[in-house]
């Protein structure tokens, strides 16, 4: 597959437009904040707070990230709001104080706290408005890299999030003389509930990527007419889309690292052979990145703020609202690029590395953008039985014309694990669904659609080993089955069909151990987030395999989780894409 | 009417009542296909209690403030598909053919209108007004009524149809109508986006039209009234607003009242939705 650039990326405008201004940003609070030393040369970026009792506004202020002024939603005037720094075992007090027009909220996420600390507007509490202050008071239980984001509406979109750090009360497993917390998002200048209208209206609003009757002609030039026909015969049947992997791209996006768009570009400061610890946090409303620093190899040490035992890897695949920390150790006197392309290769964030201000590295070219092959949608049964011969042959003419440097993975090649049944929900079979997968795949060392042997060593879940274990040893007395299901057309999204006003509150009874499955029923990814508690992650044999808050579910991918309901109340359980979210993929969790 | 003009209709009537049961046979296929245990699974033992349950135990959601999610809002749209120019054989002027709705995923109030101006004089013009409901994951029921205007007498009709997409991308609509007097009706049309470039998109569309009976005072004849073809090519240049050219094939069935037969006309016009 030939790359596919966004072809306009030579008219000017449209450059500075992904690129963004140089120093672009939240203009109006640049007089009230003080540049930290911790943050590098860049003048944009919030001090952190290190108090135990932090005042946060919430307010409207200026930025101009593309030469159009807009208003964002900021925490203390700034995008991203301040990193705030705590420490584990300490009591925080954090006054939250709303002095915009509409009512807000802050959800920390990842965070073990009571469940009215949790900042959920109708779950947690009634929301913050405007005018009004809200003070959360929290024990810190946990250390690692979190972040904050509101839980109000397309706040999160416009603006409000931050990062989140908590160092542990012993000494840090993987001291480090540099610490910078890299948070990625994406910024449009768009208003998203037009964003969100738009995908209502027309899903495939915002990809221009989509399979023209030009790539027709040059795979049936290269390919040969049959081998063309057949890689689309299937999607065509199916009325499915195999460009469709992001709902938002580059084109309405600007990606932004700590606040700083492409042109700005975020530098943190380092002599040659410090230890440098990158907190990288997604705190994206509907982009997935993958992330890596040419040159430079990642030591993954935690996930979703748990240590894991160290890995290195040249590429990591961080969905929305993952972190991870990595350690990198560069020895020579040069710049490095930290690069983090999105998911449909329609845009990227990008930093610097380097020892001397403006001193700058190349920035690598955006991959190919692929196609979803059919390990990202295998045997789903909406074409019906007859067509199912046709069909599979159709389908590995597909992955092999679509991916053509990885022959002969197939699904028969799952490590020869038994394929565990799967039962679709009567409520999936209705408008809200646009297809089922029956036999999905259960292995978790795929790194996904577009980073498939790619020549770098990437990073899998499979690569993930939370140190000490599970932290309950009972086997789960129990296993809710979820099937992540949607309409791509109709822009529907939902748990087993049956989006969140439809649907009653999961139930768990306090203190029990219990086993979430979930299938992933569409094309697309779905970062799933259980607020209030951990999500055990297992191996495909049912083994412990690492400790996280937000799991992302692939397609046509089988995962499960331990959940340890010790935590009474009220909690949030979503996808993290908001536009998802927002159009009901969600559920209430009640613990009682 | 000679016999070889009824031979003609006839098979044209056959062709329309053939093309007008296609979307309610892929609707009715894709309806059972959801019904049906799938393929795959026959050897598998019957749902766990587990997925069986909603794992809710009679839990009702007690929502506080502020939980605004929009999966149940009402949205609404209007797209004006073609607003154009023609230039043809037999005469100039301008049509239009539009469509709105507002509602919920489950709901929603849905119009039409599609209409002909020729020498500055309204020809044929209708408005439809419809109840939306979607019966599966891509197709949806059509309940409501339809007024003709312009040239003639007006009339009023009951509306039943089915819309929505079928396999290969094609839009397909298929709407019976029945007025007084034993007056009936119905309309097929069917159209597909061709993507050349991300751009420039080639849209041909199809329009068939038939009655149940004659109607003078419209020139309208009996069987298959009119058939039109187009083939319009636009440029996008945001996915809102799109000019195009195009070519309009029009053909005329029955006596026709007096009027040609054929027309080829050349298109002009614009393609916009909010």
């Amino acid at each position: 597959m030939k790359p596919r650039y966004p072809a306009s990326a030579t008219d000017l405008s449209r450059r500075r437009f992904v690129q963004g201004l140089a120093y672009g940003g939240a203009v109006a609070g640049l007089g009230l904040l003080r540049p930290s030393p911790a943050w590098g040369s860049n003048p944009a970026l919030p001090a952190a707070s290190q108090s135990h009792d932090v005042a946060l506004q919430i307010g409207e202020s200026p930025v101009n990230y593309t030469g159009l002024p807009r208003i964002a939603t900021t925490v203390n005037g700034g995008v991203p709001g301040p990193v705030l720094r705590w420490k584990q075992g300490d009591t925080v007090t954090v006054r939250v104080s709303n002095r915009q027009r509409t009512p807000s909220s802050i959800h920390w996420h990842g965070i073990l706290l009571p469940a009215n600390m949790d900042g959920v507007p109708g779950l947690s509490y009634d929301g913050i408005a405007p005018g009004e202050t809200f003070v959360y008071r929290f024990q810190l239980r946990q250390s690692g890299t979190y972040w904050y984001h509101s839980h109000s509406r397309f706040q999160e979109q416009t603006g409000l999030y931050g990062a989140l750090v908590i160092e542990p009360a012993e000494a840090e497993r993987h001291p480090s003389e540099r610490d910078y917390v890299v948070l990625l998002s994406d910024w449009t200048d768009e208003d998203p509930e037009h964003i969100y209208a738009h995908l209502k209206k027309r899903s495939d609003y915002y990809n221009f990527a989509q399979p023209t009757a030009a790539d027709f002609l040059r795979d049936a030039r290269g390919q040969g007419i049959a081998e063309a026909l057949a890689m689309r015969r299937m999607w065509n049947r199916m009325r499915m889309d195999p460009t469709d992997l992001a709902d938002v791209s580059g084109h309405t996006y600007t990606y932004l690292m700590n606040g700083v768009t492409p042109a700005g570009n975020w530098r943190g400061a380092f002599r040659p052979g410090e230890k440098i610890r990158l907190r990288f946090i997604n705190g994206s409303s509907s982009t997935i990145f993958d992330v890596r620093i040419p040159g430079l190899k990642m030591r993954v040490i935690a996930a979703d703020g748990q240590d894991v035992e160290p890995v290195s890897v040249d590429e990591f695949r961080i969905s929305a609202a993952e972190t991870y920390d990595v350690l990198v150790e560069p020895t020579d006197e040069r710049a490095y690029t930290v690069f983090a392309q999105s998911i449909d290769r329609s845009g990227y964030a990008r930093g610097t590395l380097s020892p001397r201000p403006g001193l700058q590295a190349e920035v690598p070219a955006l991959d190919p953008r692929p196609w979803l092959s059919m390990r990202d949608m295998p045997m789903q049964d909406g074409m019906g039985a007859m067509d199912m011969g046709g069909g599979h042959a159709a389908a590995h003419g597909t992955e092999h014309a679509a991916m053509p440097d990885m022959p002969g993975m197939d699904m028969g090649s799952m490590s020869g694990m038994a394929m565990p049944a799967v039962h679709h929900a009567s409520s999936e079979r209705g408008p809200g669904v646009d297809m089922r997968v029956d036999t999905p795949r259960t292995n978790l060392d795929d790194p996904g659609i577009g980073l498939r042997d790619n020549g770098r060593r990437v990073l899998s879940y499979a690569d993930l080993h939370t140190l000490g274990g599970a932290l309950d040893a009972r086997e789960p007395g129990r296993e809710i089955e979820l099937h992540l299901t949607g309409n791509m057309r109709r822009f529907m999204w939902s748990f087993d069909g049956v989006k969140f006003s439809d649907a009653k509150p999961l139930r768990f009874n306090t203190g029990e151990r219990l086993r979430i499955v979930l299938v992933n029923d569409t094309m697309m990814n779905h970062p799933i987030h259980l607020h209030g508690m951990w999500s055990e992650l297992e191996n495909p044999q049912g083994q412990f395999q690492a400790r996280k808050h937000t799991i992302n579910v692939q397609p046509a991918q089988r995962i499960s989780y331990a959940v340890t309901a010790d935590a009474p109340g009220r909690w949030a359980y979503h996808c993290h894409l908001l536009y998802h979210m927002e159009a009901g993929m969600f559920r209430e969790v009640v613990v009682a | 009417m000679n016999a070889r003009q009824k031979k003609q209709n006839r098979i044209c009537l056959a062709l329309f009542v053939a093309a007008m049961a296609i979307p309610p046979y892929l609707a009715a296929q894709q309806a059972s296909m959801d019904m049906d245990s799938t393929p795959g699974m026959s050897m598998a033992p019957p749902p766990n209690a587990a997925h069986a349950a909603d794992h809710s135990s009679s839990m009702q959601p007690a929502l506080m403030q502020g939980m605004d999610m929009d999966d149940n809002a009402a949205q609404s749209m209007l797209l004006v598909d073609e607003l154009e120019a023609f230039h043809g054989n037999n005469a100039n002027g301008q049509t239009w053919q539009a469509e709105g709705w507002y509602g919920t995923d489950s709901d929603k109030l849905w119009l039409r209108s599609e209409g002909e101006r020729t020498r500055g004089r309204l020809d044929d013009a209708d408005i439809e007004a419809l109840w939306s409901r979607p019966i599966s994951a891509f197709w949806d029921t059509q309940l409501g009524v339809r007024h003709d205007f312009g040239n003639g007498a007006s009339r009023d009709w009951a509306a039943f149809g089915i819309q929505g997409l079928a396999p290969y991308w094609f839009e397909l609509e298929a709407t019976v109508y029945v007025g007084p007097s034993g007056r009936t009706a119905a309309r097929f049309r069917a159209d597909y986006e061709l993507l050349l470039t991300q751009r420039w998109i080639l849209q041909p569309e199809l329009e068939l039209n038939a009655y149940g009976k004659a109607d003078p005072s419209r020139r309208i004849d009996s069987g298959v009234s009119d058939a039109q073809f187009g083939l319009r090519l636009r440029y996008e240049f945001t996915r809102q607003f799109a000019p195009y050219l195009g070519v309009n094939w029009s053909r005329r069935f029955g006596d026709g009242y007096g009027e040609p037969r054929f027309d080829r006309q050349l298109v002009a016009g614009v393609r916009f939705w909010f």
